[in-house]
Parts: structure tokens; C-alpha cells; sequence
């Protein structure tokens, strides 16, 4: 956690909601699908055409209960509701969530630093459709009119609520990608939030350090990336610190994100009262999982991302925030079979950290003995680090024998006599760069390792250079 | 225009009558009678009457003759249309049917046109019958008059200067007019049974979720349930069975097998135990007591037996129903926002346009029942008003089922009065809820119950009984209003 | 059980419903609302502690239906029935506020 320096503590709470990754709508058979021709996935139920009924679909609740599931939640009976307020986008000018019974209760989710975060709820409801403005800048600010399409509508959606237990924009952005790795993981969505799979409500206050009660909050929202998350965090903080401290006060709202102004703004328009008017929705029945379905959930859930960052940091020796990424991105079975292998840990993590998720699709279906033998051939020398970069982006590319790879490339590690020489023929060809390196000027060190690098084709390895070096000073 | 005793006298009065829909079913599936020429001679009746009832909002007389048509084609190849081949069926119009207007009788929807049909509807025409019109109704089948038509109203064909009950006024005119020997209904708090009461047909609301509300445009779904109107309890027995049945569509459709009605019509009331519901008694003119009187003895005479029966939780029935009825329909009728379909009238913004387009587009009354229930609803009255009346649901259900735990049905008149002169309750809405009194408790227990034709008042408008049963309770309900048709000859 | 019902009451639940009322109307459904909410006070003094709500007349619990894709409506036949339509979308005048 980090530590406010200025007398004041954000809290953070997250509303997270997620498409789940079915097949098909929530309460109809229209496909649920991204990018399609608008008004093309639709049908009586999800246009909200008079007289038509919803249907609830099975797989949306086994998923959202994977994901209750996942997060430590109590899966319990839980009874759909409707939210009723009018907008353009909602076809029935309600949507259909759960309330007051949420099919998942409480929870919490173990950040890779170890900070628990706790889980308010992860309930299900149905998506919106989707309003592109016209006119003015093209958004809903000074658009002339505005176009509706409801592909989106009824698309099946778990709202993860946390507990306001974040205290930071680090430590919101860390729950997010925690989360996602979670979702990912049980194959409950693909928690894209480029295509809107994923979106985040960030409610923010701050009080004093040594404050019991919570200040008032604002709502965040149109947080469109996880690094708009950080930035909005950040800048609320900043604006109602500031606010407070000027003898101003915080008011509850809803409060807009600008990406281009990296700024938070008021949206309320205008007077309008909302008042959800919840009650139980008569066109649907409760929802009542029962034992069995919870314990067949519970049993078929995959190894989840703190189990692996556990399994995998004794495995190598660190610590579990150090394999956070590697897990996250899918990589630790890589990494976990390369340790078996007989691969440095380090090496490993280093490689599959940075290189292999660098090309994660091939990554996740590089060979597992290929990246071993290459992870040996650099610990033993037999190639620089230079090399099997090189070596690795060949693998991810085409696949192959490392050893073949490496020898077509005519790459080998410089023998020992001839790096000698070729640190002596760069030392007396800079002599007075030599001077202050042998007094003292240790960033002089770089500068003579790139000159051997590049004498030697990339063939050095940039340690040996590095002792060779030492072994000349006086 | 046509009194008690006019033409109307000449209705099928059988299950087995040459006008019944089981006869004409019969002579069409045999070849004896063609399709079209059923159908034609309703049009012509249509053709003639209707100008004076306005019972529909739209006949289909090209669309019927087709069907028809395609029907006889059936027969002429050998094959069979199904239990309803030929026979004409008016369809509430808030009902959907797929390429036909379907209006609710409010201006809001009066041009959509569905790209779908009902459940129901898909199962009248997989049985050969024909559709014939959509009837009139109370604007979003909220009234008991059909006089919140926005279409104007639907007159008594027993006396056209007075109302044919509602919300299914419509259907209910058409079926006593002659113009179809069968109607459906819709009934969220006695829209089937008052009108087919005042109308001097037989109206019945099945268990809630025998019948698919799939299609049907919501007014209050937890209480709303289609069903049948016909000139006879058989006929009523023949419609039920041909729509009832699971469906996958309807969430709240439940899965029991369909009984056989026509056979209870017909096998008597020897040993069954029918108690009156004294709340739901005291309350009625005398004539329309008379009637009841008469009936409890002829149903005594049949075999029944026959006390008093306790349900004092349905005296509260009428205001717990009118918390939540209003509370769904406000949700349900959100919806109709000027977007996606039916009347739109433009504004400044799209709250605005909203705005101009409900206010224009909805009558007093939908609009009063929209305000009453967004109130029952509201922050702060949630639990007062709503929950309330949820928990007084509870105890009509309790008591209800203490009353059937020595009864196998229950009597109680339809309605307290005979039809209404038109304007004599339109200005006070709390006065016309209270013609709904009586069959409201079945809509909030989900029961069934059927109003039966039982002789006229003092004023020579005709009177229904209402025979209540518990939850699939429909065999026994049939065996009781078979035997009081039978008891009037 | 409260307060009756006021003028500025049934204001509110006007625009929360979307709906505009003029004066004359807005003094006529008090009157009318308040009547209905009178009788509907019957209910107020009944004991129901203890008494769960019905919400719905059936048992019924857990109707699922498989995740399989099924067909839908043509847009062509969906968008004819809008008021308003351009470039495959329903068109909408300007909307001020974003979704609450």
C-alpha cells in the first residue's frame, strides 16, 4: 500500500462489470456477439417488443457462479429484480439485475502483494444497447442527435461490487488486473476492455489518516482502460483533497472522466430525481442454485491466479509478486515445466516476463522443452544473452530446435581468448575513455561493453566483458 | 336495438347447438361444412352489428377468408385442420399477431405493427381456427368498462346503451353478439369473467401459468393470464384446452399436463363440496343474490354440496390490488417511450421527446394507474404500500387455502351489479374498481375461476356466477358451470 | 399509514414516470390518487409481522434454458416500425444526461 505523504487517505471501491462469455443473450437466443452490423443480434425479448418474455440462460449463471465462486463468495437463492429509469439505450426502460438477493455474497480477492480486498457482491444482470452521438464533437455533450443500436442489449453482464478497502491508484489498478486474470482463468469472460467487455465505476473519497469515518464520495465513471483507472484515482484524490482543504466539501455524484483533459466533471445535467423503484421482476422465477450445482462449480474451477503465484514463487524461490505477470499472462505452466527442466528460476521468469509475453499468442503455445534447452544454452554460456533473444523470437516465430536454431545463426558464446583480445583492441583504442574508467567513472562501463558488442558481432557475453573489464583496472 | 329477449335469444345455447364451435369444428373437419362459409356468415353478422357495438378494433375479413380457405384445402386433401378447423375466434387486441395491428385500444401503440405472434394466437391457427377480428378492450386492458378505449367504447349488445364490463369488452360483445362462437380475454383482476358476466357469456381465467402469456402485452404480470370466452361452458372448455400448455417462451408457464375440460362439462356435480363466500356475497344487488341463490340450489339439486365458506382476507383483495397491479404496469409500461416503435411525437431532447409522447400517447386512466404505481414503488413507500400489499396477497392465499381445505369449489357472484349505463362510472375510478370486488382474490391467489351465464336481473341484464377452484382446480370447476348451464335449461 | 398524498407528490411521480400534467390535471389525479390510496389504507393496520410476501402465485424456481443460439428478428422488419431511423439504428433527439 502506498502511504499517503500529505495527511490524507483515498478510498477506493469498485464496480466492476464484466460480459460473461456465452453464446447467447441473457433472457433470448439472439447471439452474444461484438462488432456485428447493428440491430442484427436482436429479437422481441431484447428490443423489449410488447408482450415478450424473458428466458434465463443457464450458462450465463453457471459462469457468474464461477466467478462468485472464485472470488470466495457465498452462492446463494437469489431472485431477479427490475431497476426502472428511463434512458434510450434500455429497450424496456428497466433493467433486470438482482437487489436485494444477489446470487453472489461477500468474497474477496488477495492482491499478488498480499493485501486482501473485499467483495461486497457479484451479481448478474443484462447489458444496455449502445448510443453513438451525431454531431458536435461526437459525443453526448453538444451531439445534435444520437443513433441506437441494441446488439449489446441483454448481452449478460456479473457486476463485481468491491468493499471500499482500496486505498490507492496502484493498488485499484493491481484489484482490476487481478480480477481480470480471475475472469480469464475461469473462462468466465474474455475481460476485454478495448471492446467494452470490462468496465469500471470508481467510487473515491479521502479523509484524514487518522479518520474512522469514510468522506463523501464521488462515482467515476467512462474509466475506459485500467490506466485511465490510475490517472481518474489520481486526479480525484487530487481534486477533493484540494477542495476539502480550501473549506469546501465533497458532494455525492456522478462524476465523468475526459481522457483528453485527464480530468473528472460534474454529469449532472439538470434536476432529474432518480428513484430505482426495485421490485422483484414477476416475469422471471428465483434463482436457486442448490448444493449439487455449487459443489460441481466449486469442483471444475481451475487453478485460480493465487494459487498459481503461490505454487510457482516457492517453486523459483521468490517472492509471489514477482511471478504476478507471468501468471496473469498464462505463463507460469511455461515457466513451471522449464524450472522442472532444469532452467535457472530467474532466467526463466526474466525470459517468459519479458521476451515470450511480449508475443503472448505465440507464447502460450511455444514448446516448453525448446524454451528449457534454450534457457540451459544461456546459463551455461553457450550462448549471450544477445543470442538467445535472438534465438527466443525465433522459437516464438517458427518454432524449432534451439541448438539448430543457434548454429544457423552461427551463434556461439566468444571463446574465452578471443574476448580477452577484443576487450585489449577496444581498451588501447580509447585511451583516454580507459583513463577515467580505471579513475573511478563507473558509467564509463557501458560505454566499453557496447564498444565490445559491437566489435564482436553481439557474440560477447556483456558479464564476461563486464570482468574482463575489472580484471584490466589497476 | 336488440333487448334480452331479441335475436341474441337465438344463440347457440348447447355445447352441441349448430353455432357452437365444437359443432362447426365437427361439420368442418367431416367436410359437411366449408370453412368459408362459417366465416362468411360471421362476416356478415360482423358486417351488420358491429357499426352499433364497435366490439372490434380491427376485422380481418380478407385474412379470415384466407385462412379459411386454407383450412377447407386441408379437408379437401385429407387431412385435418385440428380441433378448431374453421371456426372463428376474436382475439383481444393485446394480443400479439404477427403483421396485424395490435393496439391495446391506446394511441401509443395504434399503428404497431408486431413481427411476431402469441403463443396463444400460434396455437388458435395450428388448430384451424380462424381468426376474425381484435376486439376492443380498456386501454392496456386497464378498466372494467372498455369505455378507457381510445378507440371509443364497446356497447352491451344486450342493451348498446349500457357497458359490456371490461377490460375484455370487446371480446366479450362479440362473443354474445354472435360474431364469433369464441373470444379470447385477457383477466389481471376479473377482465374475463365481469365483462363475460355483463355480456351474458361464459368467461373463464385459467391457473395462473396453464396458459402462455407470451405475446400477451403486459399490464400486470404477475396476476395477468389469458383465456377463454364463449357462448357455452363446453365451447369456454374446447378454447382453454386448445391454448393451455407449457411454453418454453413464458418463464412462469408451468409444465403440468393439459386435463381433459370437455369431459367434466358433461359428468356432474354429484359429491363435489361447493361453499359461498360470504365476503364476497354480501356485497351484491339482490337481483344479481337472487341469481346466486338459484344456483346454489340447483348445484344442491344436481348432487353438490353445498355451505358457507370464510375467505376474510379477500375483503382486502381490492386495495391490495390496486397497489399491485399499478406498480407492475408502471414498470411494464415504461417501455413505450417513443424509440423503437408506435406513436412518437417529437421534442427538444430525447427526455422531452419522451415526455410529449407518453403524455399524448397514454388515457387518464392508464396514466392514473402509471402515477399510483410509481408511488406504491417510491422510495419511502415501498414498504408501507407495496410490501404491504404483497404480505395481504400472502393471507388471501392462507385463507384461501383454508377455505379448500374442506371445499372443493367456491360461489360467489361475478360482479355486485348488471351492465352499467356508459358515463355512469367513469368519473369516479374507485367506484368502477369496485366492480372488479369479486374476482380480483383469484388474480392475486392464482387461481382459476369461470363466470357463468345464470338468468337476467331486475333490469333484464343478464347475471354470472363465478365458480372459484384452487390451482389447477379447472376439471372440478368445469363439472360445477357445466351443471349450472345445464340448470337453466 | 402516511401522509395523504400531495400535490407536489404526484409532480414527482409524474416526471419520474415521464409524464407532463397540466394544473387542472395534476389538482384532479391528487384527488383521484388520493381516493384510491384511502381504500388502498385499509390494508395499512392488518398484522402481516411474520407474513412473507407473495410476489408471484407459483412455486416455481430455476427455469433455465440452454445457451443455444436461436434466430431473431430481420432488421429491416425491426427498424420499420421506428419513428425514426438512420444508418441501421434508431434515431433519438439528443440525449442531455449520461446513463445513471
Amino acid at each position: 500500500m502506498t502511504t499517503a505523504t500529505d495527511g490524507w487517505e483515498t478510498v477506493v471501491g469498485l464496480e466492476v462489470h464484466c460480459e460473461l462469455a456465452t453464446a447467447t443473450k441473457l433472457f433470448c437466443g439472439c447471439p452474444n456477439a461484438f462488432g456485428d452490423e447493428p440491430n442484427t443480434n436482436v429479437c422481441p425479448v431484447c428490443l423489449g417488443l410488447p408482450g415478450s418474455l424473458p428466458v434465463l440462460n443457464r450458462q450465463a449463471v453457471e459462469l457468474a457462479m464461477r466467478v462468485g465462486t472464485a472470488l470466495h463468495s457465498e452462492v446463494r437463492p437469489s431472485v431477479f429484480a427490475r431497476k426502472n429509469y428511463f434512458y434510450p439505450d434500455m429497450p424496456k426502460d428497466y433493467q433486470v439485475s438482482q437487489y436485494d438477493q444477489p446470487l453472489n455474497a461477500g468474497g474477496w480477492l488477495d492482491l499478488p502483494d498480499g493485501t486482501r480486498i473485499g467483495v461486497t457482491r457479484a451479481h448478474m444482470e443484462e447489458d444496455t444497447g449502445k448510443s453513438t452521438h451525431v454531431g458536435g464533437s461526437g459525443r453526448i455533450q453538444g451531439a445534435n442527435h444520437s443513433l441506437v443500436d441494441y446488439n449489446r442489449a441483454g448481452v449478460p453482464l456479473v457486476e463485481i461490487v468491491s468493499e471500499p478497502d482500496i486505498r490507492s491508484a496502484e493498488q485499484a489498478q493491481a484489484y482490476v488486473n487481478e480480477l481480470r486474470a480471475i475472469l480469464v482463468a475461469t473462462g468466465a469472460s474474455d475481460a476485454r476492455m478495448e471492446e467494452g467487455s470490462l468496465r469500471i465505476d470508481a467510487n473515491v473519497s479521502v479523509r484524514r489518516v487518522d479518520a474512522t469515518e469514510f468522506g463523501t464520495r464521488a462515482e467515476i465513471k467512462n474509466l475506459n482502460s485500467v490506466r485511465s483507472l490510475r490517472r481518474a484515482v489520481d486526479h480525484e484524490r487530487a481534486r477533493q483533497v484540494a477542495l476539502v482543504e480550501d473549506g469546501g466539501r465533497v458532494v455525492q455524484e456522478t462524476r465523468h472522466w475526459n481522457e483528453d483533459h485527464g480530468a473528472t466533471s460534474s454529469m449532472r445535467s439538470k434536476e432529474e430525481a432518480f428513484d430505482y423503484r426495485y421490485f422483484p421482476e414477476p416475469d422471471l422465477v428465483p434463482l436457486d442454485p442448490g448444493p449439487v450445482w455449487i459443489s460441481a462449480v466449486a469442483g471444475g474451477l481451475p487453478s485460480l491466479p493465487a494459487a498459481r503465484r503461490a505454487a510457482l514463487a516457492a517453486k523459483a524461490g521468490v517472492a509471489p509478486a514477482d511471478v504476478a505477470l507471468v501468471v496473469e499472462q498464462g505463463l507460469d505452466r511455461l515457466v513451471d515445466a522449464a524450472i522442472n527442466g532444469g532452467a535457472d528460476p530467474r532466467l526463466a521468469l526474466a525470459r517468459a516476463a519479458n521476451e515470450v509475453a511480449a508475443d503472448l499468442a505465440a507464447g502460450l503455445v511455444l514448446d516448453p522443452a525448446a524454451f528449457t534447452d534454450l534457457l540451459r544454452m544461456e546459463s551455461e554460456r553457450r550462448v549471450t544473452p544477445t543470442q538467445a533473444k535472438a534465438v527466443l523470437a525465433e522459437l516464438l516465430a517458427n518454432g524449432g530446435d534451439p541448438v539448430e536454431i543457434a548454429a544457423d545463426h552461427g551463434f556461439e558464446a566468444l571463446a574465452d581468448d578471443a574476448l580477452e583480445a577484443a576487450v585489449d583492441a577496444v581498451v588501447s583504442a580509447h585511451p583516454s575513455q580507459w583513463e577515467r574508467y580505471a579513475g573511478g567513472d563507473q558509467k564509463l562501463s557501458g560505454f566499453f561493453v557496447g564498444k565490445v558488442m559491437a566489435a564482436t558481432d553481439g557474440r560477447a557475453d556483456g558479464r564476461a566483458v563486464t570482468v574482463a573489464l575489472r580484471a584490466r583496472l589497476p | 336495438m336488440a333487448g334480452p329477449s331479441g335475436p341474441l335469444s337465438g344463440m347457440a345455447a348447447s355445447s352441441d347447438g349448430p353455432g357452437s364451435a365444437s359443432q362447426i369444428a365437427r361439420a368442418v373437419r367431416s367436410g359437411q361444412r366449408s370453412a368459408v362459409d362459417v366465416v362468411d356468415e360471421h362476416l356478415t353478422r360482423i358486417a351488420e352489428r358491429e357499426p352499433g357495438l364497435h366490439a372490434f378494433n380491427t376485422v380481418l375479413a380478407d385474412e379470415a377468408r384466407a385462412a379459411a380457405v386454407r383450412v377447407d384445402g386441408v379437408v379437401a386433401t385429407g387431412g385435418d385442420p385440428g380441433p378448431l378447423a374453421g371456426v372463428p375466434v376474436a382475439v383481444k387486441d393485446n394480443l400479439c399477431t404477427r403483421g396485424i395491428p395490435t393496439t391495446c385500444s391506446s394511441r401509443i401503440l395504434e399503428h404497431w405493427v408486431p413481427p411476431y405472434d402469441a403463443t396463444v394466437v400460434s396455437r388458435l391457427t395450428a388448430s384451424g381456427a380462424v381468426v376474425v377480428g381484435k376486439t376492443n378492450l380498456d386501454e392496456f386492458a386497464m378498466g372494467s368498462s372498455t369505455e378507457n378505449s381510445a378507440f371509443g367504447p364497446t356497447r352491451n349488445p344486450h342493451d348498446p346503451t349500457r357497458v359490456p364490463g371490461g377490460s375484455s369488452g370487446g371480446s366479450a360483445a362479440a362473443v354474445a353478439a354472435g360474431f364469433a362462437p369464441l373470444a379470447l380475454g385477457s383477466d389481471t383482476g376479473g377482465s374475463i369473467r365481469q365483462p363475460a358476466a355483463l355480456c351474458g357469456v361464459v368467461g373463464a381465467k385459467p391457473t395462473y401459468g396453464m396458459v402462455s402469456r407470451y405475446g400477451l402485452i403486459a399490464f400486470a404480470s404477475s396476476l395477468d393470464q389469458v383465456g377463454p370466452l364463449a357462448a357455452t361452458v363446453g365451447d369456454a372448455a374446447l378454447l382453454l384446452e386448445v391454448i393451455a400448455g407449457h411454453d418454453p417462451a413464458d418463464s412462469t408457464s408451468i409444465s403440468d399436463p393439459v386435463v381433459d375440460l370437455q369431459t367434466a362439462v358433461d359428468e356432474g356435480v354429484d359429491g363435489l363440496r361447493v361453499g359461498v363466500v360470504t365476503e364476497l356475497a354480501e356485497g351484491a344487488d339482490a337481483d344479481v343474490a337472487a341469481r346466486l341463490d338459484e344456483a346454489v340450489k340447483a348445484l344442491e339439486a344436481a348432487g353438490a354440496k353445498v355451505d358457507e365458506a370464510s375467505v376474510p382476507a379477500a375483503t382486502h383483495g381490492l386495495a391490495a390490488y390496486y397497489l399491485l397491479a399499478p406498480a407492475e404496469a408502471s414498470s411494464n409500461l415504461a417501455r413505450y417511450d417513443g424509440v423503437r416503435y408506435g406513436l412518437r411525437v417529437d421534442g427538444s431532447d430525447v427526455s422531452d421527446m419522451n415526455h410529449l409522447t407518453r403524455t399524448a400517447g397514454f388515457g387518464n386512466e392508464v396514466k392514473r394507474r402509471i402515477m399510483l404505481g410509481t408511488y406504491a414503488l417510491s422510495a419511502g413507500y415501498y414498504d408501507a404500500y407495496y410490501g404491504q400489499a404483497q404480505r395481504v396477497r400472502t393471507l388471501i392465499i392462507r385463507d384461501f387455502e383454508a377455505a379448500y381445505a374442506d371445499h372443493d369449489l367456491l360461489l360467489s357472484p361475478t360482479a355486485p351489479t348488471t351492465a352499467f349505463a356508459l358515463g355512469a362510472k367513469t368519473d369516479d375510478p374507485l367506484t368502477m374498481y369496485l366492480s372488479d370486488v369479486c374476482t380480483i382474490p383469484s388474480n392475486l391467489a392464482g387461481h382459476p375461476a369461470v363466470s357463468v351465464p345464470y338468468g337476467t336481473g331486475d333490469d333484464g341484464m343478464p347475471v354470472g356466477v363465478q365458480v372459484l377452484a384452487p390451482a389447477l382446480g379447472e376439471y372440478a370447476m368445469f363439472r360445477a358451470a357445466g351443471a349450472l348451464e345445464r340448470s337453466r335449461g | 399509514m402516511t401522509e395523504p398524498i400531495s400535490r407536489q407528490d404526484v409532480a414527482h411521480v409524474a416526471a419520474l414516470a415521464r409524464l407532463r400534467l397540466t394544473d387542472d390535471e395534476l389538482d384532479r389525479f391528487t384527488l383521484q390518487l388520493g381516493a384510491v390510496l384511502d381504500h388502498a389504507a385499509d390494508v395499512a393496520p392488518l398484522d402481516t409481522a411474520g407474513v412473507p410476501p407473495t410476489a408471484h402465485p407459483l412455486p416455481l424456481v430455476n427455469v433455465l434454458r440452454d445457451d443455444t443460439v436461436v434466430a431473431g428478428l430481420e432488421r429491416d422488419e425491426v427498424l420499420s416500425q421506428a419513428p425514426a431511423v438512420e444508418d441501421g439504428r434508431f434515431r433519438v433527439p439528443r440525449i442531455l444526461g449520461e446513463a445513471p
